[in-house]
């Protein structure tokens, strides 16, 4: 009895003041999130602040850029789930996607086909950047991780930071470093179309549409195929499924191809949404796609997704809905302090993500 | 002890070494394994007795002296391709995939062979009907003895040539132990080598044709489970006998 007592004196887990101060850094939070959104409230009453129709647009805006985002959180989610490491060039892996999809589709402009068959054209478009971030992300595997394969974590991390600035700089190099604009879309990519009493603008329904679309596709795959089961078998123990007889190595590259290729969608809405690509352009949105993995619990495919649209949602509405309450202008510009602050919020909260992280064997032990 | 050991060898050790480092852990290990027979492989903690299953796998890789499955040396192979040769292993605590279902599990033990297999899995089922009330439950949510059968049945639904088992009866109520060890003899009868590795040497040897005694990687007794049980010097130092 004694000796447990003196064990467990002794093992305490942090000291007393940090609890306290999480805590009050917990209720702080929530003050000002009751606050803000009070304040909204309040003005909206009052008829000021967006209207209602504004809001919903807000809500749309939201869930698409976070379909975008949550594509992109896949690849990190995967090959944490395989490899146990954030692959911080996965940004550039979107990047290349856009960025050699622009090519396309000047060329198509340029015969002026873009114009006669906008959805073939953009179809060409897609495809052409799903392979891209596809190759680019099985290139960096083979030439940067796999040699590093039994390393400590931290130096393939490193390695990824690295090869990121390299992809960064080699599309700079390449094809310069002004921002290259996609060919403006036709006039009815504008339109707005009546759903579920919603007005959307078809880019964003296509964009949410080929996103859930590309999710469901992802969920499928892995679920249902063996070359999914043998990436689940991988990601939770890697020695036992080489006893299964998988080729470990093989299911390593085709997590990153798959990785890559949502990626290159992501790449392709990216361009429907704000048509500019740049050398830079896989930085932000990466370092987002990274958050919502975190936010919705790395590893896990479904967390990465949900976390995606949730980390859309929350930069989308939350800078109208919590920081305009407190009366700051220009809101809008604060949407990466909101994301980021979520992310703070949901590691103080709970810090394995909302959805629960997937760790492997090895990490578990 | 039923079979003669006149079957065509399927796993052979030849002279060999392994080292961790400069650490030498297998000492000059012969070990030959014929076609339908039980060989289990004794001796305590740390003598090596687990490297012998890992170098089998390709996993530990010999210094010197050959590893042979069905007469072909697999010498610096990749396990996977070592178990497409038909060697499937039960592992030491099973490690079942926790996070796939019990019907995913048995599936994915037979990852490498193609065409139908319902009749194995109909087998697999039949050996354990508990597995049939739980095929859609997660492997992670089964009791020890239930991952024991999940684990036994994803091995066999490789349809292995031998069945590597490493210390099966480890973590187990003493009950399961002994129905595991009919368990083995019955997937033996029905046509399967198997090489167990235990610490428990009365029962391996209570099942088994032939013996492999281990100490700090070197092979100190080989010889007939019936002449091992009755061998001096193995009851006193393994099977607890004081005289």
């Amino acid at each position: 009895m004694t000796a447990s007592a003196a064990g467990a004196g002794r093992y305490k887990r942090r000291p007393g003041w940090v609890d306290a101060f999480l805590w009050i850094v917990r209720i702080g939070a929530l003050v000002v999130l009751v606050w803000g959104v009070a304040g909204t409230v309040v003005q909206g009453i009052a008829g000021e602040g967006p209207t209602g129709e504004a809001w919903r647009d807000l809500v749309v805006a939201g869930i698409a850029q976070g379909a975008m985002y949550g594509l992109i959180a896949l690849g990190y989610s995967m090959v944490y789930g395989v490899l146990g490491f954030i692959n911080f060039a996965h940004g550039e892996v979107f990047m290349a996607g856009g960025m050699v999809g622009f090519f396309v589709a000047n060329y198509l402009w340029d015969i002026r086909f873009w114009e006669t068959d906008f959805v073939l054209s953009v179809l060409l478009v897609l495809v052409t950047s799903i392979l891209t971030s596809a190759l680019v992300a099985v290139i960096v595997e083979r030439v940067a991780y796999r040699p590093l394969r039994g390393s400590p974590r931290l130096i393939p991390l490193i390695t990824s930071i690295g090869i990121s600035f390299f992809l960064q700089y080699t599309f700079a190099g390449l094809f310069g470093v002004a921002v290259k604009n996609y060919p403006p879309p036709p006039d009815y990519m504008r339109n707005r179309i009546g759903i579920l009493g919603l007005q959307i603008e078809v880019t964003k329904l296509v964009v949410i549409v080929v996103g859930a679309a590309a999710m469901i596709g992802l969920y499928l795959f892995v679920e249902k195929t063996r070359t999914g089961r043998s990436i689940r078998a991988v990601a939770e123990d890697k020695e036992m499924a080489a006893l299964m007889g998988i080729d470990v190595d093989r299911t390593i590259v085709a997590t990153f191809a798959v990785g890559g290729a949502m990626a290159g969608i992501a790449g392709t809405l990216w361009a429907l949404l704000f048509r500019g690509v740049s050398f830079i352009t896989g930085f932000l949105p990466g370092i987002k796609a990274f958050t919502a993995a975190v936010l919705g619990g790395v590893g896990n495919l479904t967390g990465a997704m949900a976390g995606g649209v949730l980390l859309g949602l929350f930069e989308g509405v939350g800078p109208q809905l919590v920081l305009a309450g407190f009366g700051i202008p220009g809101v809008s510009q604060l949407k990466d302090v909101v994301a980021f602050t979520a992310l703070v919020l949901v590691l103080i909260f709970k810090p394995t993500g909302l959805f629960g992280e997937r760790l492997s064997a090895e990490d578990r032990a | 002890m039923s079979r003669p050991a006149d079957g065509a060898p399927v796993l052979e050790f030849r002279g060999v070494h392994t080292h961790y480092g400069p650490v030498h852990i297998l000492k000059d290990v012969d070990i030959s394994i014929r076609e339908g027979q039980i060989v289990c492989l004794l001796g305590g903690n740390a003598s090596g007795k687990t490297t012998t299953l890992k170098t089998v796998l390709g996993m530990v890789v010999p210094t010197a002296g050959d590893v042979l499955v069905g007469g072909e040396s697999v010498n610096g192979w990749r396990t996977a391709d070592i178990v497409k040769l038909g060697v499937s292993m039960v592992p030491e605590n099973r490690r079942l995939f926790k996070r796939m279902t019990v019907k995913e599990n048995l599936e994915i033990g037979a990852y490498l062979r193609s065409g139908d297999m319902s009749a194995d899995y109909d087998r697999v089922l039949e050996m354990f009907p508990r597995l049939k009330e739980r095929l859609g439950q997660r492997a992670g949510t089964l009791s020890g003895g239930e991952q024991q059968m999940a684990a036994v049945g994803r091995a066999l639904m490789a349809d292995p040539k031998v069945l590597l088992m490493d210390e099966p009866s480890m973590g187990l109520a003493p009950v399961l132990v002994a129905q595991n060890f009919e368990l083995i003899q019955q997937i033996n009868e029905a046509g399967t080598t198997v090489f167990v590795v235990e610490q428990n040497a009365n029962m391996a040897l209570s099942i088994a044709d032939y013996g492999y005694v281990l100490q700090t990687g070197r092979v100190v007794l080989a010889d007939t489970a019936a002449n091992l049980l009755a061998n001096p010097e193995m009851r006193r130092a393994y099977l607890g006998e004081s005289g």
